[in-house]
């Protein structure tokens, strides 16, 4: 049970990569798809916060106290790149699905990909 | 002295010319120009840092000044330093070939921005194979695949699919970067460091069975694989490939793959080792057989095909399995043999969708170049096809090519190791390469032509787009007759990806 209480931060992390991914493979909306990416990755994120805490260990701020036990900053670091690059990411998968919608009309995938079935057709001709 | 900053330089160098091109973005000529001159000295930069590695042995440089390992590393021996001239001298012949295929492809007002982007691929593709920083690489991997959908998104003006092709890329490259960086986290927590020669000292005293750097191991491995379009994670390719425009699907075809195949050996040797890489059982039962699937699988596929662009996304698919099955097949002659293809199917991916974008250009309708309307160019555009013919021929392994050289040594290497499965496998992937090779060349020279109406024939395509498309394609047949320097080249990037490892 205490292995339980001690990890729960990882449980966490675990149970949001799974639903993050779930979400994007099942959801047939664009939008949503994204949200689930966005969800996947702060599961990622948390995971290595995680790793960084030390025990009695602060945010990795300088206090002007000598003694004082800082938690690892290295993976703090890390995760302000990855979330400017989630919210890149972010940006132009949204910028992509407005595209979507103004040219097909359509943001769910299989209303997407009848429209272009449609269209092999009539360029075919079958 | 200036010899010392040229591995920033060269990642650089596209990278602040980009935002300088904004700067000029109502003039397309000038940012089109801007451009070319950038990735020509980005080509430049490449070749010195090629001979400086292979004279002086591998360069190392400290953004900062910040010591390695607290510091991010770049260092260039001869295996990225093959690698960076291959995607810079590629992106400088695109960006030469861009003009008037862009002016056709893309609508005037994002002319501008589909150069930034290109540059910006093309810093970030440089930025992946100069880092010797885990983190690093993934940052840099973030920003080429970024661009790279912008890239293909920007084909959505004539055909609105490039959109969806763009988006699905989005999410399967986005989930293979998390992948990537999980595997990091893992890797992070087990040694505590980002630096990978720094790795591969401390990951050498875990023991094997750690789930930290087993999990991180699978992970990241998972991540490449979703980027290098290993087969049953390939299905963003062939529709990314096809509705980009086609200077960009130059690019994203002959360099962008390939960057992501020399992180994962880069990974799998520089930081895990050989020992951990070749003893493990993830290569020989996991990768391999999924790679002879995807060879073959994904060659009967493009056997299908009708239309040209889609056609050649499925070969390329299928060739990366055959360079992934080199990988895996953990001897030395599988990996020199891989190298040697990465650097021959770059070429001959490069010369094959150079001249399907001059097809498209003159061809000028909104439907794609399918195989049939080959024929009906044979008298109007002979220099294209001329040149897709060669380049046909070396993606076919015919004798006398430089396809037919890695095909060889891949073959001779799976022979060697006695793995007559992937032997057998090479050969039935190859004989089906050959039969739509076959297609290619039968649409373009012996078939009926039925589908243009004769009296306006399409010209053939501009000058600027004819040279390096010739330049590429006289490549692809001739590294089969000198091959002294990619073969050489080949041998000098295993010995540095080993450093000194014994190999069977």
């Amino acid at each position: 049970m205490s292995f339980f209480a001690g990890h729960y931060n990882y449980i966490a992390a675990i149970i949001l990569l799974m639903a993050g991914l779930y979400i994007v493979i099942s959801s047939p909306n664009l939008i949503k798809k994204i949200l689930g990416l966005n969800i996947f990755q702060n599961a990622v994120f948390l995971f290595y916060i995680s790793l960084g805490k030390i025990y009695g260990g602060t945010a990795p701020i300088l206090t002007g106290n000598p003694a004082e036990i800082y938690s690892n900053p290295l993976p703090h670091v890390l995760i302000l790149t990855a979330i400017v690059v989630g919210i890149a990411t972010m940006a132009v998968g949204l910028a992509l699905a407005v595209r979507i919608r103004e040219t097909y009309g359509e943001v769910e995938e299989d209303a997407i990909a009848r429209l272009n079935r449609e269209t092999d057709r009539t360029i075919t001709g079958l | 002295m200036f010899i010392r900053h040229l591995p920033i330089i060269q990642i650089m160098l596209p990278l602040l010319a980009a935002p300088l091109c904004l700067l000029f973005a109502n003039r397309p000529k000038i940012v089109w120009a801007l451009a070319l001159a950038s990735a020509a000295g980005a080509a430049l930069v490449a070749g010195f840092l090629l001979h400086a590695a292979l004279e002086g042995g591998t360069i190392s440089y400290l953004l900062g000044g910040f010591p390695a390992p607290l510091g991010i590393e770049y260092r260039i021996d001869a295996a990225n330093a093959i690698l960076l001239l291959l995607i810079n001298v590629i992106g400088a012949l695109a960006l030469l070939y861009a003009r008037p295929s862009v002016d056709y492809e893309v609508s005037p007002p994002m002319r501008p921005y589909f150069y930034i982007c290109f540059l910006l691929c093309l810093g970030g593709l440089s930025g992946v194979a100069a880092t010797a920083d885990v983190f690093n690489l993934f940052v840099f991997l973030e920003i080429s695949s970024l661009s790279a959908y912008a890239l293909i998104a920007f084909g959505g003006g004539r055909e609105r699919r490039a959109y969806v092709a763009a988006y699905d890329y989005l999410i399967m490259g986005t989930i293979g970067a998390t992948f990537y960086v999980l595997g990091v986290g893992f890797l992070y927590a087990a040694t505590g460091t980002l630096n990978m020669p720094d790795m591969a000292e401390r990951l050498a005293a875990i023991p094997e069975t750690s789930s930290s750097v087993r999990a991180g191991y699978a992970f990241i491995i998972t991540g490449l694989a979703l980027k290098i379009a290993l087969f049953p994670l390939h299905l963003w390719l062939p529709n990314a490939y096809s509705y980009a425009p086609s200077a960009a699907a130059v690019l994203l075809a002959a360099a962008g793959t390939k960057t992501a195949l020399y992180a994962l050996a880069r990974i799998l040797f520089g930081v895990f080792g050989v020992d951990f890489t070749f003893g493990g059982e993830l290569l020989e039962y996991l990768i391999a057989p999924l790679a002879a699937a995807g060879m073959i699988i994904t060659s009967l596929i493009a056997l299908r095909q009708n239309e040209l662009k889609q056609l050649l996304a499925y070969s390329s698919i299928a060739q990366i399995s055959y360079i992934v099955l080199g990988i895996s097949l953990e001897s030395r002659a599988g990996l020199e043999a891989a190298f040697l293809h990465i650097f021959n199917h770059a070429i001959i991916k490069a010369a094959l969708f150079m001249g399907a974008g001059c097809l498209a250009l003159r061809l000028a309708r909104s439907s794609p170049v399918m195989l049939a309307d080959l024929a009906a160019l044979r008298r109007s555009m002979p220099w294209t096809l001329g040149a897709i013919t060669l380049a046909s021929l070396s993606l076919g392994g015919v004798p006398l090519t430089a396809g037919f050289l890695s095909k060889w040594a891949l073959l001779i290497a799976a022979l060697e190791k006695g793995w007559w499965l992937v032997a057998a496998a090479f050969i039935i992937a190859s004989l089906i390469g050959a039969v739509y090779v076959w297609r290619i060349i039968y649409s373009a020279w012996f078939a009926e032509s039925r589908r243009l109406p004769q009296e306006n024939p399409p010209q053939e395509a501009p000058a600027i787009m004819l040279v390096p498309l010739w330049l590429m394609a006289l490549a692809a047949i001739y590294f089969g007759w000198h091959s002294a320097l990619p073969v050489s080249g080949a041998l000098l990037a295993v010995d540095a990806l080993i450093n000194g490892a014994a190999l069977p």
